[in-house]
């Protein structure tokens, strides 16, 4: 199998008054092609950070990120943005919808982004496989948590992206709700042969994926096949 | 807590602060500007006149005029009147105000000149004082000579400046001063000649002067002469000043109004985002009392800085008036600073912020401690009732104030009515632009034109606010140009052959047929040779002109019955006539009754229908006529218009002198003309329409940055909400941007969503500010000046595009922090 995301050396500090505080220290992992990959540990053990460090969403101190084949570190802010629109889909804990954009026009921004002129339709099919095709001209404000999470799962896969990073995807919903929207994105997940990072401090859903990374203080505890623990 | 909360919030809280400081400076600049005008007034009384008392008859005075003249014996006198002057040394040909004087005129002021020492030398010298710009216009010295009808004196200095004079009453005709004595050897004052003769008084502190004033003007009013006290004269004056001081501290008020509505947009926004932060406070046991003190004692804070700092700087800006005003007033302003406007500043801010940022600051009341769980819009809101009470207490104060400003409660109504109404309709008209563009949105536009719209619509937007805000400024600049335009129209000479842009006025009958041959000879046409006779009313429908005046319940209006009428004879309608009632006699041969025609303002002002009786004193004969028909005349057009006019065959023999119309093609042709016919005809006035023209463009200019100065403030204000609104939301469009880069935007991309954005908001609002205009203006067009209204491109290709770029400029100005956020640190933020 080929290597989709390969982190070398990673570092990150954050200026903490006089100081500089390590987040992320000398973090390096590789994660294939196709795999389900979490990452788990307690809160401020650097889960986040590593997330954003790894889709390009900020730069590190030391160490290199190597998303598709192509080195992070070598490209500028743009260039960043034009290969997460082409190959990365996200999923946060919070939904973070266009509050301005009903369900539809919400799916279709990765796709508009792009100029493709499908978008609309490919949008509704999307929708419509996660659940909401009679909720698609609904706002953000009139959806429940669940139903906001299922729009951003399809917008997540709306650019058939080759990886897909989820933060704590079900950290704001109840456990039923949380259920069917893991099963969702687990079944498109595997529909369309996506690679997919989780972020999570559930270890039954941890549990669901290949391999799981276990951080604390900033540092690698364990990185192992699922399996295995 | 009120001070550990607004510290955490300390540039929003001071960008609120901003929004009122404008309007708190302008009414402040304005106020302390008016009390210093009326002090000036009150102080320079005596010196504004240059005498205690005058009295001044337009025409020679009669007998019982003259008794009572120089029974007062008068101190000093003038003879002034309207006509052409020459200067030998280059030919050059001007309209001028000579005055003609004898005694030590002015009591109380003085006469600038240049030298400073012919002020009062000229007299003895035999010299004239020349108004110091036409010495300029005409490049004439002391020591050159000036021409007056068939007088040639030596020039004795520049006249800078004599009491009761303003630089805009005097640019239409320049004042010549010279030596009462040589009057008569001007020749000028023949028949038909305007001329006023003025009395001048000085007197002892200790005589009552408003006493014989009641006293004489009754007697001096009968014989078509008028007496005027220093005291008079100043209250005229200053009414006059009291009334831009009005209307100026109006316009500061609506700016004022514009930076509350800002306001309390912002804390709207403000409170909603404290909403659960409030709750927090109250489910540990903070009162409803307390949690609304907090935001309360912030925004009185706002309101009492920002009126202190209002009022500084309003003080400093009302230095400006007496240089923007230096034109309309006949006298130096001396500037003092007073308390007053500085106490109405601070508490103006205190009472405006809190007022408006009431309601929602009542939220803060009604918030229930259970929004800690879940923040609900609705349950938080207060009741309806206590909505009104809040609204109707806004437009109680906005009453008062207003009535405090202009003093009139009727106004004031009709103020507050209008400034409602105003802002009401042009909120209504943003808000059915934003529902029209919901309703028809451009689905098929690209993405970032689309988001860009989408973003107007935004929770917490203020799109309605700025649309008011930048429409406001457009309206009034806008109308102002239109109207302005209206104007200029109204007044422009054609350049075809067919209109006359030359007025020879005073020819006397046996220059009549010399003037035309010089007038041909020029190579130019004759286009009208009108006839002028000059006549008073003797009685009005049967009763005497007399006893109207002494009639304390006569309807007839007074000016009717002192003034001398010109009037004329023809036997056609002209185009600036339209018949409106009765039927027009062309002519009329010696025995018929005499027929005449009258204009619709003179019968209304005189009471007069047609088949009314009215008898004219023509030069001493009484001439019975019988009103014959009414005519609408359009004043405004640049042409010789009459109240009265008689059917051809009644006036040809009564004693008369001409008017004569041409047209000339260039400034070149009609100084020549000028030149030509001052020299042959010194008695003949000439008037040349294209220079009026140019200087009603002037005063128009002159007056029009009163209303560039309500623009102004509007406009600002208008800014500083926009900075405002553009800060409020600064986290949410971070947050935006973040999440599009997240998806893939490029900075590009979302620039353009933010630039679109405010290209939107400037367009919308500088667009509904125009469209308000040319209703207005086309109202204004219809029903006051009667014209048809041509719109100016320049609001259009100049106010819309430079209020939108400005929009954007201010818009784009943060977006820098919004494209350096790093998306990781938003998100988490938000996790």
């Amino acid at each position: 199998m080929s290597k989709i995301l390969k982190i070398t050396g990673l570092e990150k500090t954050y200026p903490s008054g006089n100081k500089q505080l390590t987040v992320l220290h000398d973090i390096s992992f590789e994660v294939e092609r196709g795999q389900t990959f979490s990452i788990v540990g307690p809160s401020g053990s650097g889960k986040t950070t590593l997330l954003g460090l790894c889709a390009g969403l900020d730069s590190p101190n030391a160490g290199s990120v190597e998303l598709c084949g192509q080195d992070l570190n070598n490209l500028n802010e743009d260039e960043r943005a034009q290969l997460r629109n082409k190959e990365v889909g996200f999923i946060f804990q919070n939904f973070q919808l266009l509050p301005t954009l009903t369900a539809l026009e919400n799916v279709s921004v990765p796709l508009e982004l792009q100029g493709n002129k499908d978008a609309t339709k490919k949008s509704k099919i999307l929708l419509e496989k996660v659940g909401l095709g009679v909720r698609i001209h609904h706002y953000p404000s009139q959806l429940s948590g669940g139903e906001q999470q299922r729009v951003a799962l399809a917008r997540a896969f709306a650019n058939a992206p080759s990886i897909l990073f989820a933060d704590e995807p079900t950290g704001n919903l109840d456990a039923e709700t949380g259920e069917k929207v893991i099963q969702l994105l687990l079944d498109l997940n595997k529909e369309n042969g996506t690679t997919l990072v989780i972020i999570t401090h559930d270890l039954e859903l941890a549990n669901r994926t290949q391999q799981i990374l276990k951080l604390k203080g900033g540092k690698i505890v364990t990185n192992q096949p699922t399996t295995v623990l | 807590m009120a001070w550990r909360d607004a510290k955490a919030s300390k540039v929003r809280l001071l960008l609120f602060m901003a929004s009122i400081i404008l309007g708190i400076a302008a009414v402040v600049s304005i106020q302390l500007f008016s009390t210093n005008l009326k002090d000036n007034i009150q102080r320079q009384s005596k010196s504004l006149m240059g005498a205690d008392f005058i009295i001044d008859s337009r025409q020679v005075p009669t007998e019982r005029a003259q008794a009572i003249i120089d029974s007062l014996q008068p101190d000093a006198s003038e003879v002034n009147f309207v006509s052409m002057v020459a200067f030998p040394k280059n030919g050059g040909t001007k309209l001028v105000q000579v005055r003609g004087l004898e005694g030590d005129f002015p009591f109380y002021g003085t006469i600038d000149t240049q030298p400073s020492d012919v002020a009062t030398s000229y007299q003895t010298s035999g010299g004239a004082l020349v108004d110091a710009t036409l010495m300029l216009q005409f490049d004439v010295q002391p020591g050159d000579s000036i021409k007056i009808g068939e007088l040639t004196l030596p020039i004795a200095g520049a006249l800078i400046s004599i009491p009761g004079s303003s630089a805009i009453s005097s640019s239409v005709a320049p004042p010549v001063i010279i030596p009462y004595r040589f009057i008569a050897e001007t020749d000028l004052l023949q028949f038909g000649s305007r001329k006023e003769y003025q009395y001048f008084y000085k007197v002892s502190d200790t005589l009552n002067i408003t006493r014989l004033q009641d006293q004489l003007e009754p007697l001096l009013d009968l014989e078509n002469a008028d007496l005027d006290t220093h005291l008079s004269t100043t209250k005229r004056l200053g009414q006059r000043y009291e009334n831009v001081g009005k209307f100026l501290n109006l316009a500061a008020f609506i700016a004022l109004l514009l930076g509350c509505i800002g306001i309390a947009s912002s804390v709207h926004i403000y409170i909603k985002e404290k909403l659960r932060a409030i709750a927090v406070l109250k489910c540990m046991g903070a009162s409803r009392l307390q949690s609304f003190l907090i935001f309360l004692i912030q925004i009185a804070g706002i309101g009492i800085v920002g009126g202190l700092i209002g009022s500084l700087i309003g003080v400093g800006l009302q230095e400006l008036f007496p240089y923007l005003l230096k034109d309309f007033l006949p006298f130096a302003l001396e500037i003092t600073i007073t308390a007053q406007p500085i106490i109405i500043g601070v508490l103006l801010g205190l009472f405006m912020s809190v007022l408006f940022a009431l309601l929602p600051l009542l939220r803060t009341w009604y918030v229930s401690p259970l929004d800690v769980l879940r923040v609900d819009e609705k349950a938080s809101q207060e009741p309806q009732s206590i909505r009104f009470l809040v609204f109707g207490a806004i437009l109680v104060f906005l009453f008062l104030f207003s009535l405090w400003l202009i003093k009139d409660a009727l106004y004031a109504l009709v103020f507050v009515v209008a400034t409602v109404i105003t802002f009401a309709v042009l909120a209504g008209v943003a808000l059915a632009f934003i529902k029209t563009i919901k309703r028809f949105f451009p689905k098929h536009w690209s993405f970032t034109a689309r988001q860009s719209l989408l973003n107007l619509f935004r929770p917490n937007n203020q799109t309605v606010v700025l649309v008011v805000a930048i429409g406001l400024g457009t309206f009034l600049i806008s109308t102002l140009y239109f109207t302005k335009d209206i104007l200029l129209a109204k007044t422009e000479v054609g350049q075809s052959s067919e209109n006359a842009n030359i007025i020879i006025l005073d020819v006397q009958r046996e220059q009549r047929d010399l003037v035309a041959q010089s007038i041909i000879s020029s190579g130019l046409p004759v286009l009208n040779s009108i006839p002028l006779v000059t006549m008073r009313m003797h009685s009005i429908n049967g009763i005497l002109v007399n006893e109207l005046r002494q009639d304390s319940t006569r309807q007839v209006r007074g000016w009717i019955l002192n003034h001398e009428f010109r009037t004329t004879y023809r036997d056609e309608l002209t185009p600036s006539e339209e018949l409106l009632e009765g039927e027009w006699i062309p002519r009329l041969t010696a025995d018929d009754p005499v027929v005449i025609s009258i204009s619709d303002n003179l019968a209304s002002d005189a009471k007069l229908s047609v088949g009314d009786p009215v008898t004219f004193n023509v030069q001493g004969v009484l001439m019975e006529t019988t009103v014959g028909s009414i005519r609408q005349v359009d004043w405004a057009q640049m042409q010789l218009n009459f109240t009265i006019v008689f059917p051809a065959g009644v006036l040809e023999q009564a004693p008369q002198f001409n008017v004569f119309t041409t047209t000339v093609p260039d400034e070149a042709s009609s100084a020549a003309l000028q030149r030509n016919l001052v020299s042959k005809f010194p008695n003949v006035t000439i008037i040349d329409l294209r220079q009026v023209y140019t200087l009603v463009e002037d005063i128009l200019d002159q007056v029009s940055w009163v209303i560039n100065f309500m623009a102004f403030f509007s406009i600002l204000t208008g800014i500083i909400v926009l900075i405002g609104s553009v800060r409020t939301s600064k986290y949410q469009r971070i947050k935006e941007s973040v999440l599009l880069r997240t998806l893939g935007a490029k900075n590009t991309q979302i620039l353009k969503i933010s630039a679109f954005e405010y290209v939107f908001l400037g367009l919308l609002g500088s667009l509904i500010g125009i469209l308000l205009a040319l209703v207005s203006s086309l109202c204004l067009a219809l029903f006051v000046f009667k014209e048809p209204f041509i719109p100016s491109l320049i609001p259009f290709v100049v106010f819309v595009p430079g209020i939108t770029v400005l929009v954007v400029a201010i818009g784009l100005s943060n977006i820098q922090t919004v494209l350096r956020s790093s998306p990781l640190e938003v998100l988490r933020r938000e996790g």
